[in-house]
């Protein structure tokens, strides 16, 4: 059995880490520099810095926030929200970004997918895609913060993006985001066992168990959490020792 | 008396990353292409993320093969981390095959991984090191804990031809491949010491001390 890794996902929105209910209503948190150290020390395996308003405002702010984190921050990070261009991942891998999510520019162009991971490697891109449920065991893929439907049925768009070059699939729950009522397992075990490619699962982590709840029904590689911290619901070393206890092998 | 480490800055890596690690160390690297600053370092990394014959490209380009080469034959020290440490090795499968540096034999191959069922592709998580058929003493990898966890990112392996220079396994879905070699002064990691947390620091701060050793010897 290979390690889970326990991500801590940091939604940015004007320099401030922000947390809403169903990637909505927005609350303000902390500093993400503070925050990405923090979680750091307590043993977090990677970190994702997700700009929360790119996409819908059309820009990309958070280089300067990762130059300052990876000076203190010796695990993978990874930015999402406003990439659309090779530009934007040079830049910010260039600011100190191990890898890219991108989401409604790769819905919009797929071949973009295909030319980064050429370019980068398929390690350093991953497809984020933000899901709907709209009728049973049926998900659309939502772009701008789970505000704009696509039309897009999420396990097709995962196969296409997985033949497109992705590395890794970071699944968003809109339903499930910021309820801390835990993950939608149903989507993350069905997307899990339809790639081959590692599935992070985000949205919805509330305590210890949602987590091993997950990780009992569906195989995925990797689960993001951040109410969980935000909120000091649980930290990441209590959750990776609960984890270890459930029989999944963890980095303690 | 201050070391001098370089980089190699040929646009394919997180040389951002790989200079604050080696910072957060205690070192002053710095970052070229530039063949007299690399010929005159006194420890070299070679960074590099992404695909083989993109990065063998990018050296070509760079005017660095050669440079490289010569460093290496000089018996300093060369630290190839990832992609940096498969193109020490002859040739890649990956995208045809394609040349590289020819500083370690051996060539590179996909990790034996065909559908979801036996394991996942790439690569990406946290992996343990264990100890093969070399001693760590006085190596990157001295004073550290066998099976230490360690983050790596990749689809392909170097199959290196001579088991002396395997420094160390890692098993990921039952295939075990190797994690990082040696032959002479020439070290190559898998993994990303960078992005190891304190431990992958560890392995950094003991091949800035080798660096420093060697100046004092």
């Amino acid at each position: 059995m290979n390690k889970i890794r326990v991500i801590a996902r940091l939604d940015i929105k004007n320099e401030f880490v922000i947390k809403g209910i169903h990637l909505e209503g927005l609350r303000k948190i902390g500093d993400p520099n503070e925050l990405a150290k923090k979680y750091y020390k307590q043993g977090a395996d990677e970190i994702i810095f997700m700009d929360a308003v790119a996409a819908y405002y059309d820009r990309n702010s958070l280089n300067h926030i990762l130059e300052k984190t990876c000076e203190d921050v010796f695990v993978p990070i990874t930015v999402g929200g406003g990439i659309r261009s090779i530009e934007d991942i040079q830049n910010a891998l260039k600011s100190g970004a191990d890898k890219v999510a991108i989401n409604t520019k790769a819905i919009q162009d797929p071949v973009f997918l295909e030319t980064a991971s050429k370019i980068f490697g398929s390690q350093c891109i991953i497809v984020s895609i933000e899901a709907k449920k709209i009728a049973d065991g049926k998900w659309e893929a939502y772009v701008d913060n789970g505000r704009e439907p696509t039309g897009l049925d999420v396990m097709e768009w995962s196969k296409q993006a997985e033949g497109l070059g992705a590395g890794e699939i970071l699944i968003t729950s809109v339903d499930a985001d910021g309820t801390k009522r835990g993950f939608d397992i149903e989507l993350n075990a069905k997307i899990a066992s339809q790639v081959c490619l590692p599935v992070i699962a985000s949205g919805g982590a509330g305590s210890n168990r949602d987590v091993i709840d997950l990780l009992a029904t569906a195989k995925v590689s990797a689960l993001s959490v951040a109410s969980l911290l935000h909120y000091d619901l649980s930290t990441i070393g209590t959750l990776k020792r609960n984890i270890h206890q459930a029989h999944f092998k963890v980095r303690l | 008396m201050s070391v001098k480490i370089v980089v190699i800055d040929y646009k394919i890596g997180n040389t951002r990353s790989i200079m604050n690690a080696l910072k957060q160390v205690g070192a002053s690297p710095i970052l070229s292409n530039d063949e007299s600053v690399i010929s005159g370092a006194d420890g070299v990394v070679l960074p590099g993320v992404g695909a083989f014959s993109h990065g063998m490209e990018n050296l070509q380009k760079y005017s660095l093969v050669h440079v490289i080469r010569n460093y290496a034959e000089s018996n300093k020290l060369l630290l190839g981390i990832c992609l940096g440490m498969q193109i020490l090795f002859d040739s890649s499968e990956e995208f045809g095959e394609t040349k590289g540096l020819g500083l370690i034999e051996g060539p590179i191959c996909q990790i034996p991984i065909q559908d979801s069922n036996n394991g996942r592709l790439p690569h990406v998580g946290w992996g343990e090191i264990q100890q093969h058929s070399v001693s760590w003493d006085g190596t990157i990898l001295k004073n550290i804990e066998n099976y230490s966890d360690m983050y790596f990112a990749h689809r392909y392996v170097a199959v290196p031809d001579n088991g002396e220079n395997v420094l160390s396994v890692t098993s990921y879905s039952n295939h075990q491949f190797c994690s990082s070699v040696k032959k002479g002064r020439i070290y190559g990691c898998q993994f990303h010491p960078e992005k190891s947390s304190e431990m992958g620091l560890k392995v950094l701060k003991n091949y800035v001390d080798l660096i420093r050793q060697g100046i004092d010897g």
